[in-house]
Formats: structure tokens, sequence, C-alpha cells
């Protein structure tokens, strides 16, 4: 179907928008030093920082899966009372600060912390670990995650999951059989935006992990890192940190294939 | 085959409907749209909560979740999952039930058989037609093996050319199967339900032997959607051949053969009345003593005898106007003409008891 088109108007303020986007890219680009990007985007530190990156991403992200969709779907699919506020608590790191996001983990799971004294007692030190580094980018992450999926539960209904129930499935056959098939378009482009939004992580990360190499320092620390002691490098490295971004949502586009 | 008998009373919605199904028995639930027809549905398929009590074969529901109440429920809408193919569609009632993928699908290919679309098992939902779609619902529905089947209006989303089709298969697929049809189609009560129960204001208003009712309906509801006329017969050259009155009409959905069992129906509002026989064809002229005159709104409804001395008398009703009523001399007793045009008579096949 054709558009009835839009007021000519219109197009201005979507052109400036959109180079403001693209502009700092290209010129990022164009300040790339092309003769020594293979040697300073393979350095120890920036191979390190590259895979810890992937690592805790991937981590994070499989950590949002699993209690993200129960999450969706509890507050998709029942109501209780205070629903509203607990859906405001969830969605609360979408709007915090990442770097009070991080103080706040640290008084909760830091040697001072709140549980401190807990994981004390069981021998586990988790600030300033690689586990503080997924802890962080979980906690950042995990609302992507809820929002989208629950979103989508709620667009695709529960007339489907209705008719399941009287064909005699009962609540975990409707949800892997139903549920899950139903929602699979969201839940990717859930994963995607979780995904990404680990891997970009940088300020609670390094509030509540700090930067060591090998261990906590992940790439936009790294960058952050370097961007004053040796910019070149720095350059290069977000390159790599575009790409690998484009990589993962081309592999992945959110909404294709859904309806 | 399972017996049902139903108390749904749900004080928030203002239902309170009791009614029972024998075993193999079909009953449509005819009313007004808000009457809690389907409000009644959802509290046997465990949907909706109830006061009452709820009973299937001699087994108390009270409590059953739906998915171990054994009741399977077809809506408007067939709802197909969009994910799964036509096969896997019908096989998932045998596969929730705990059968093994082959033998799932083996059930749900017999299924498919029943209903007509064996051909389009490997299909996608979103390639059916809304008449496809039905029929795969229902065998979905049916494949589940449920005690009790619940339509609601199963044809009142389709359009006109798909719906005589589904009509079709339900006909066959229900002779003995305890079903509860929810409908606000006169016809589809006609043509599939032993017995239907009238519902207004969330209260049973009339039940009865569907074609007692639907000629001769009590409750306000029925008789503005139903009071048809109704000849049984054979057919033989475009008409329905009764001892006493053969009607013409036109088939509607299928082609009969002569001899075959068919149905002529026709509204009152289809009958014109004379004084005198009168002439032109095709139509039906029909000699009959009137046997009963009533207001109803703005017309008069008069109830005939054709054929009052004959052992097999055919009551029709006819609406005339108040002043033709007047014109007419139209009172019990009196001798008067009927003229039917052929298309306004519907012909269906006779349902099969």
């Amino acid at each position: 179907m054709r558009s009835v088109g839009l007021p000519r108007w219109m197009y201005l303020p979507a052109l400036v928008g959109a180079l403001f986007v693209l502009l700092p890219l290209v010129a990022m680009v164009g300040r790339v030093d092309w003769a020594d990007f293979g040697s300073l985007v393979t350095s120890d530190s920036a191979r390190d920082a590259l895979w810890l990156s992937l690592r805790t991403s991937a981590t994070s992200t499989v950590l949002c899966v699993l209690v993200g969709v129960p999450m969706a779907l509890v507050l998709a699919r029942t109501s209780f009372r205070g629903q509203s506020v607990v859906r405001a608590f969830v969605l609360l790191p979408l709007v915090v600060p990442p770097v009070v996001s991080g103080v706040a983990l640290l008084y909760t799971f830091g040697r001072r912390g709140l549980l401190g004294p807990t994981l004390d007692v069981l021998g586990l030190e988790i600030a300033f670990s690689t586990v503080a580094v997924v802890m962080a980018q979980t906690f950042v992450a995990l609302p992507f995650l809820v929002i989208s999926v629950e979103g989508s539960l709620r667009t695709a209904g529960q007339r489907y999951e209705v008719v399941a129930a009287t064909l005699g499935a009962g609540p975990t056959t409707v949800f892997r059989r139903v549920t899950l098939p139903l929602v699979l378009p969201g839940l990717l482009s859930g994963i995607v935006l979780a995904f990404a939004r680990a891997l970009g992580e940088f300020g609670a990360t390094i509030t509540f992990a700090g930067s060591l190499q090998g261990t906590t320092t992940t790439l936009p620390t790294q960058i952050y890192l370097e961007r004053v002691s040796d910019p070149d490098a720095a350059v290069a490295l977000s390159l790599v940190l575009v790409a690998v971004a484009v990589v993962v949502i081309g592999v992945a586009r959110p909404g294709r294939g859904a309806p | 085959m399972s017996s049902l008998e139903l108390e749904a009373v749900v004080p928030s919605r203002g239902v309170a409907v009791t009614l029972a199904v024998a075993p193999g028995e079909t009953v449509a639930l005819l009313g007004p749209n808000g009457a809690g027809k389907s409000t009644a549905l959802g509290v046997v398929a465990g949907l909706v909560p109830t006061e009452g009590r709820v009973t299937a074969g001699g087994r108390a529901l009270g409590g059953v979740p739906p998915h171990r109440r054994r009741v399977a429920l077809l809506a408007q809408e067939p709802l197909l999952f969009p994910h799964l193919s036509v096969l896997d569609n019908v096989a998932f009632g045998p596969r929730s039930r705990g059968a093994g993928r082959r033998e799932s699908r083996a059930a749900a290919g017999t299924w498919l058989d029943r209903v007509g679309m064996v051909a389009w098992a490997d299909r996608r939902p979103d390639q059916l037609s809304g008449g496809q779609a039905q029929r795969v619902a229902l065998a979905r529905a049916l494949a589940a093996e449920p005690e009790l089947l619940l339509l609601d209006e199963p044809m009142a989303a389709l359009d006109v050319d798909a719906a005589p089709g589904v009509r079709q298969v339900l006909r066959t697929v229900l002779a003995d199967r305890t079903t509860l049809l929810v409908t606000h189609d006169a016809l589809d009560a006609l043509l599939l339900a032993d017995r239907v129960v009238v519902v207004e204001d969330g209260r049973v208003v009339e039940q009865g032997e569907t074609r007692e009712v639907l000629t001769r309906p009590r409750s306000d509801f029925a008789a503005r959607i139903a009071g048809l006329n109704l000849v049984t017969g054979r057919w033989r050259d475009g008409a329905v051949v009764h001892p006493t009155a053969s009607v013409t009409g036109l088939p509607v959905g299928f082609q009969p053969r002569d001899g075959d069992e068919v149905v002529a129906v026709f509204s009152p509002s289809a009958v014109s009345v004379f004084a005198e026989p009168a002439a032109g064809s095709p139509r039906t002229s029909l000699t009959g003593v009137i046997t009963d005159v009533e207001p109803l709104g703005d017309r008069v409804r008069i109830r005939t005898l054709v054929g009052c001395s004959s052992p097999s008398p055919v009551p029709v009703a006819a609406d005339v106007t108040p002043a033709a009523a007047v014109e007419l001399d139209l009172t019990p007793g009196s001798q008067v003409h009927l003229s039917i045009k052929a298309v306004e008579v519907a012909v269906h096949a006779a349902r099969r008891v």
C-alpha cells in the first residue's frame, strides 16, 4: 500500500538527525591510523579486552534470558498487588546513570556491602572480578530483555494459549510449544538489545569491577583508558567495537520475521 | 461419550444458566449478543469461574484446570498456531496428551481426512482460506479426543461461500458427539442441533426440540430470529415434495439428487397471502386454513395449516401488514391461498437422526 506522504518540511529535521548520528562515525573512521591498525588491535591488552568483552557480554545475555523471560511472563500474564511498582523497579536501570548502578552493586555485593559479610563467610569475593563485570552488565541489560519480551507477550495475547490448554496442554507444554515460539521475534530482538547494551557497558563496570587487564578491563574500559595515553589505539578499538555491534545487529536484526 | 450438567452461575456477568446435554446429543445455545452464551461455554471449558456445579460424564469439573477437562473449544476464529504446519496443529492435542510424534501425526492425518483437508497437511495456516482454516481447527479440536465439544459461533466469522462447507463437515462429525453449540443463527441450530436452549439476559427462557422451538417460538428472541417455516420431504424436479405440500426452492451449498431427504426453509415474511389462487411461476401455491392470528410488532403473523384433512398437515406461517389482514378478512377458520417465490426458499439436506 502506498503511504499518504509526509509533509515536506519533515525531511529536514530527519536529515539533520541522521547526519548527527552518521557524522561522528565518519569522523572516527577518518582518524583511524590504518598503517598501524593491525598491530593496534592485536596488542595483548586489546586482544584481552576484546575477548573479555565478548565472553562477559555473552554470559550476561544468557543470564538475562534465564531470569528475564520468567520476569516478563510474570509481569505480562499475572496480576498482583504492587505489580506496577515492581515493573518500575525492574526498569530502573534503564534510566539510572550506569555509574549509580555500579555504586548500588558495590554496596550490595562489595566487601563492605549488604551481602559482603555473608559472601565473605562463603569465601566469595565478587567486586573487582570477572563475575562483577558480568553482574554489572546483566544489571543494566536485563530491562531491555524484559521490556522486549513483555511487549511481545502482550501483543501475542493469550488466545492461542487458551486454545492450547483446551487441547489438553499443561502450562509447561503451553509455554514451550506455544508461548515461546510466538514471542520468538521479540525475544531475539531483546537478546540483541541486551547483548549490545552489555557490550557497551562502561560506567557500572568500572565502578563495581574496576580495571584489571584480562580480568575486568572490557573493551569500553580499555578505550576509555587509552584515549589519553594512546589516542590511535583508542580509535582503532572503537572501530572494532562498532564492527562487532554491526555484526550482532546484522546477524539477528530485531523485528526480522516478526508479523 | 459423556453427558454434561451445567450450572453456569457468574454473578459478576449476571449469568445463571442451567442446562443439560445428554450423551451424544448436540444442544444449540441461542440468544442475542451479551446474553451469556459465551460465558456459559467459558464455564464448561474452565476459563470462567462459576459458583455452580459442572459435571461431565458424572465427573465434577469444579477446580479442574482447563487442560485436564477433556473439553475442546472451537471459536469463531480458527486460531491455528501460526508457527506450526497444518498437520502439527492437528497433532497438537495428541502430542499434549503424551502420544509420540509419529502416532500423533498419524491421528492428525486421519482427522484432516475427515474434514477434507488432508491435501493441505504441509501448509502453513496463513496459506489457508477462512473456511479451510476453520475445518483444520475443527480437526484439531476433535483430534484431542474431547469428551465434550464446545462450538462458539463457529461459522460467524466465515464468508457466505465458506459457511455451507464447514456446516456440512460439522453435520457429519457431530452426529454422535456431546456438543454445546453457541449460535445466533437459527439455521445452524436447525441443521446441527437436536435441542435448542434459548438464553436471554443470562437466563434460560425457552428450551425444547429444535424444530418445535424454531417453528413455534415462545420467547421474544426465538420469535425474532426464528418463526421459520419448515417443510421436510424428498427432492424431486426442483421441489421439496411432502405428501400434502410441495415447495419449490433453491438448494444451498449442495446439489441434491432426486429422492434425497431435504428440508425447505423459508421465513413467514416470504409468504404472500391471497384470497384467490395466485398465478405466476416459479413459485409455490398452497391452500391453507387459518388457525391463529397474532400481532407481531408492525406486522400480523397468521398461522395456517395446509391440508388439514390429510393425515400429515403442514403448518405454514405468513406475515402480512395489518391493512392486508383487515382487507383479506383474515380470521381463524377462513381459507387462504399462500404463495412463496422459489428464490425465497432455501433447501438444505435433512438432518440425519
